[in-house]
């Protein structure tokens, strides 16, 4: 173990990767220059232009050029700056990416991966900060993952670039630059386990990235009033784990899914959905959901800090769920079911 | 003005290729033909786009190509995938939805995939094929391979965000890659003029400055010549990219079933001066390299391999739903 950051590891991973196997090769915005987090810094130094490629701003035919490669036996990684311009890319996940294994019956795989990093807090304005990574758990074909700690964003980053099959890995920028310890040299690390962080009696908390830390923390201010929280984080959305998930809940009876992307529509929804599949007859509480608000994430940093989810609102939350029974009056249906 | 043009049909062909073109142009043209029968008898399925008029293009380019350069076609792709090599029988089942074909029935006419023949896949997003082929460019020249990329796209690709974009990083990669843009006038149900002001697409692309040639595309050797020549140059020198616009006509509507084919539909008699089969057939017979009975026999010959093709896909079955399951991820 070394003292690293998120986003350091993202680098020390890329680089183990491109060691180990020259056909991976990495393209994007900015790369051979280090990008505007340094993800990719050094790269093009000792692995050269040829492998780690600049390219103009054409989101579209970047993606399209990084299927293309992958079809043809190269392993790209391709970044997209911001997952605010996937948008742009999207029509090559999806109608491309995610279905040319399945459509040519077999014949084809695409072994890629599409780093970009999301989130709000940068005071960057509602086309710098989202969080989309539910569109892309809709998509047959496609698997998406996204880390919560420096450990986990670069042993994740070894299996998706190993993978036969497309991976949108999708980062957070307000993770990267804290310091924390990952293993060295980064261990691979399974897609699709999720991680159980703490264990806990009374309530599941099943957080999405920048979300596991606010769950950490909310759980500490849980505990100091007796309510022991359990804390999950899937870690890849799709395939999704669920059975650690769906067992912690039929033992703690309740539980918050929390993400920072907007609530409606979000990854959340479908995680609610299959608990209460799976756990109905355990339930003692709805299943509380922790989103961003419905609207575009506003520049005004007082604005922005009240938009994006943290511990208050998981802690107010999982409060809610362990208290249900005591409720004094019924809470009106619509704010109960989306918390 | 139809001996004008047929003079020049076989021009620098010799009776090998010229006998290779057109049992390639009459494979296709057959197997298109009987493809309209069949859809109309719900025995193919989907979206069928005819290349019927393009079939020198198809030819003229793929007969030149080795197994392992890639292509990328489009939404008419039946002729390319047959040119290049891909056995009439699993395409044929493939647009049956059978579990013989290519893809085990999961593609369909705009998803033909046959990676042992080069064919990459077509697709059904306007456009979206230019980048892949790029791609597939970018892996032979990283790789060091001599292999070359080859993408077909109409005249309607040319006004999608894909080519521009694709077209300047082949152009700054020097990617040998070949563009094929097979020119028919029409993007689905409106003419080319209502879509842009730019007469021709090599203008679009004249600021990159790389090699490009306008030409007739059902002169199958003036295709043959002047692709012959980029192909050499891609492939010895491993650079590109080039552009052949090929002036193509669509004999039938922009898909089977097609409400509005009327409106690109041809005069007989001008299809006659414009159909690049009856022209090399025309040409060969004039140079005393075919006699009536010879064509008649390759028509024969392609009538039974449709035949053939038919018989095969209707022998076998559609994939089971858990089979089909297996395939949304490789392993």
């Amino acid at each position: 173990m070394i003292e690293t950051t998120y986003v350091k590891a993202i680098n020390a991973a890329l680089a183990h990767a491109m060691r180990a196997d020259e056909r991976v090769i990495v393209i994007g915005e900015d790369v051979a220059e280090g990008g505007p987090y340094l993800a990719t810094e050094g790269l093009s130094e000792e692995f050269g232009r040829g492998r780690v490629r600049n390219t103009p701003i054409s989101e579209s035919a970047v993606a399209g050029i990084a299927v293309g490669a992958a079809q043809a036996g190269l392993r790209p990684v391709v970044e997209i700056m911001f997952i605010d311009f996937i948008t742009l890319a999207l029509d090559q996940l999806v109608n491309q990416a995610a279905k040319a294994h399945f459509m040519s019956g077999g014949q084809l795989a695409v072994p890629l991966v599409l780093r970009t990093q999301g989130g709000a807090g940068g005071r960057a304005g509602a086309q710098h900060s989202q969080s989309l990574e539910a569109w892309l758990t809709h998509i047959p074909g496609l698997k998406v993952v996204m880390p919560a700690t420096a450990a986990d964003a670069a042993g994740l980053l070894l299996s998706a670039i190993a993978d036969p099959n497309p991976v949108v890995f999708v980062e957070s920028k307000a993770l990267y630059f804290r310091r924390e310890p990952a293993p060295d040299p980064p261990e691979p690390l399974e897609i699709g386990r999720a991680h159980v962080l703490r264990r806990g009696r009374d309530v599941t908390i099943v957080a999405l990235s920048r979300l596991v830390g606010e769950a950490m923390a909310a759980a500490e201010r849980l505990a100091a009033d007796g309510i022991e929280a359990e804390v999950i984080d899937p870690r890849t959305l799709l395939p999704l784990d669920l059975d650690p998930i769906a067992d912690s809940v039929r033992r703690t009876g309740r539980a918050v899914v929390a993400h920072e992307a907007v609530r409606t529509g979000g990854f959340g929804a479908e995680l609610a959905a299959e608990l209460q599949a799976a756990a109905f007859d355990h339930l003692d509480a709805p299943i509380q959901r922790v989103g961003a608000p419905f609207m575009p994430v506003p520049l005004s940093p007082t604005l922005e800090d009240a938009y994006r989810p943290g511990a208050p609102e998981i802690e107010a939350a999982a409060r809610r769920a362990v208290s249900w029974a005591d409720r004094e009056e019924p809470i009106p249906i619509r704010e109960a079911a989306s918390g | 003005m139809a001996a004008k043009r047929q003079r020049g049909v076989a021009g620098s062909l010799d009776s090998a290729t010229t006998l290779d073109l057109l049992r390639t142009m009459w494979r296709i043209r057959r197997f298109e033909e009987h493809l309209a029968r069949l859809h109309q008898r719900l025995l193919v399925h989907g979206l069928i786009h005819l290349s019927i008029g393009a079939e020198g293009v198809a030819a003229g380019v793929c007969r030149q190509l080795r197994d392992d350069d890639e292509i990328y076609s489009g939404h008419r792709a039946h002729g390319h995938v047959l040119a290049k090599g891909a056995p009439m029988d699993r395409v044929m089942a493939e647009l049956m939805g059978r579990s013989a074909g290519l893809c085990q029935g999961l593609g369909g006419s705009m998803h033909v995939v046959d990676i042992e023949h080069g064919v990459m896949g077509a697709t059904g997003v306007v456009g979206g094929n230019l980048p892949m082929a790029a791609g597939g460019a970018l892996a032979a020249k990283i790789g060091r391979r001599d292999r070359v990329t080859v993408v077909f796209f109409g005249d309607g690709a040319v006004q999608t965000g894909y080519f521009h974009e694709t077209v300047n990083l082949a152009a700054l990669w020097e990617l040998p890659l070949i563009f094929v843009c097979e020119n028919n006038g029409m993007a689905e149900f409106t003419t080319r003029a209502e879509h842009t002001t730019v007469g021709s697409v090599c203008d679009v692309v004249a600021p990159y400055g790389f090699d490009r040639e306008v030409l007739d595309g059902a002169d199958v050797a003036a295709v043959h010549t002047a692709f012959g020549r980029f192909l050499a140059l891609a492939r010895s020198e491993r650079r590109g990219p080039f552009l052949l616009e090929c002036r193509t006509h669509r004999r039938r509507g922009h898909y089977e079933g097609d409400p509005l084919a009327a409106r690109s539909a041809l005069e007989d008699d001008e299809w006659a001066a414009l159909d690049p089969i009856a022209r090399l057939e025309a040409s060969a017979t004039e140079n005393g390299w075919i006699d009536e009975q010879q064509a008649r026999a390759i028509t024969a010959e392609a009538d039974a391999e449709v035949q053939r093709a038919v018989a095969f896909g209707r022998a076998s079955d559609p994939l089971t739903p858990a089979a089909a399951a297996e395939l949304v991820y490789a392993s």
